[in-house]
């Protein structure tokens, strides 16, 4: 299925300090989903995409970035970023869905339309967090 | 400080560096911003399911092959698509007249093979997404425009979304004609053929194709492509959908033949009524209990 050897597989995942990624829906292990945890289940994803996917925006950001730095030069995407972060500071409360419309404006997303807009849109999820441990957690009490 | 209902978060002061660990683990699940898109949250599962059934000598069941014979030909002043209309799963015919001919956009329209749903999902979205930049535009789309839409779409997703296309369209610079495979590789051709027909549907182009043919030429061309696949190859049948596009105008033809008619009866094979000769005849009245009702209106005020 994967073509990729395992070490560049692992050079490729990021893992996150003190993350369980096999932790169920409750924060602890579900070993009948699963499996029993591993390190190696841990930091290889389950599937090829997994990776690519997450790190999708976070990638065509960087080639747009480094595109308009050799067309504009550096001023260009250091304008760019700084609108970016201001743009993504616009924020309802961690446990309510915020539009990001700005930030979108930005990107071009409002005016294109993928997957991420009708499979599991977060805006249409019925669960949500708890109020106070998101809150605790964004402000870094927690 | 309080959180509510979290009795372990309310521990105390004194032992909070320990807990430290625990209540992260528990809360990053929830704190992670939810993002849309494919969720691969059962890959795990299955491949672990996959392992305990190889264990017991069995195995999931397998992924179904589909077939399909689709083509397209650009002729003097437009481009014609061909499709056949059977959908397969495996050795079962799921549909015997499905449409693979799907609308892009007034002056575009793809085939598609492959994965049945992967195909229609896939030219909605890219159908939508050209209508958002021909309203953001003011112009009609190119089919460049589409074409590397589906191929940027299709190469991100790196072949798990089993769509083959041939893409065909007129714009401001002609006719255009485009067959996409499901890695997101792309030829820009005058004549392409796509799917498990494909093989003897392109014999037929590389046969009788010349350049700049008349539309009832370019028609009939396709017509024995399709045939030829929908003949020679078992996972494709049925009719034959042709869509002409030229140049402001779209003829969808569906279907355009039918080379599969189902024969009609030659006789009714009924038995008339009374070929069976009653021999005795008997009526036994039953003496039933004739139980009184009356309706009454519901008090509704």
């Amino acid at each position: 299925m994967n073509t990729r050897g395992l070490r560049s597989q692992l050079k490729d995942s990021v893992p996150v300090a003190g993350l369980c990624t096999q932790a169920g829906s409750y924060g602890v292990q579900d070993p009948l989903r699963k499996g029993f945890s591993s390190v190696k289940n841990e930091l290889l994803p389950s599937h090829p995409l997994e990776l690519s996917e997450k790190n999708f925006h976070l990638n065509q950001d960087k080639m747009n970035f480094s595109t308009l730095r050799n067309i504009q030069g550096l001023h260009a995407p250091l304008k760019l970023q700084m609108e970016y972060r201001a743009t993504r500071q616009i924020q309802r409360l961690p446990f309510l869905q915020s539009s990001n419309i700005a930030l979108d404006t930005l990107r071009g997303n409002d005016e294109s339309i993928g997957f991420e807009d009708v499979l599991n849109d977060p805006a249409q999820s019925e669960v949500m967090g708890d109020p106070h441990m998101m809150m605790e957690y964004k402000l870094g009490l927690l | 400080r309080d959180t509510g209902g979290v009795a372990w978060a309310r521990a105390g002061r004194t032992s909070r560096k320990r807990l430290h660990g625990a209540v992260k683990m528990a809360t990053l699940s929830v704190c992670q911003a939810p993002c849309g898109g494919f969720s691969f949250d059962y890959c795990r599962r299955n491949v672990l399911l996959e392992a305990e059934l190889a264990k017991l000598e069995r195995s999931v069941p397998a992924a179904r092959k589909t077939g399909t014979t689709i083509c397209g030909v650009v002729y003097k002043d437009g481009v014609v698509l061909g499709a056949d209309t059977r959908a397969t799963e495996g050795m079962v015919v799921a549909d015997k007249n499905c449409s693979k001919i799907h609308y892009i956009s007034p002056n575009i329209y793809c085939c598609g093979a492959g994965t049945a749903a992967d195909t229609e999902m896939t030219t909605q979205i890219i159908s939508s997404n050209l209508e958002l930049h021909s309203l953001s535009t003011g112009r009609l789309p190119r089919v460049a425009t589409a074409n590397r839409m589906l191929k940027q779409m299709l190469f991100r997703y790196q072949g798990y979304i089993g769509a083959a296309l041939v893409l065909g369209g007129v714009d401001c610079l002609g006719p255009h004609l485009y067959s996409i495979y499901p890695h997101g590789s792309t030829d820009k051709l005058p004549y392409v053929t796509m799917g498990s027909g494909s093989l003897a549907a392109m014999a037929v182009f590389e046969d009788r194709y010349k350049p700049d043919m008349e539309e009832e030429e370019a028609k009939q061309l396709v017509r024995d492509a399709i045939a030829a696949g929908i003949f020679n190859d078992l996972g494709s049948g049925s009719n034959i959908d042709v869509c002409v596009i030229t140049k402001g105008k779209v003829d969808y033809l569906r279907p355009h033949d039918e080379p599969n008619k189902k024969g009609t009866r030659a006789g009714s094979y009924r038995y008339k009524q009374g070929t069976t000769g009653i021999l005795t005849k008997a009526v036994t009245p039953l003496d039933l209990e004739v139980v009184e009702e009356t309706v009454q209106t519901m008090d509704t005020s």
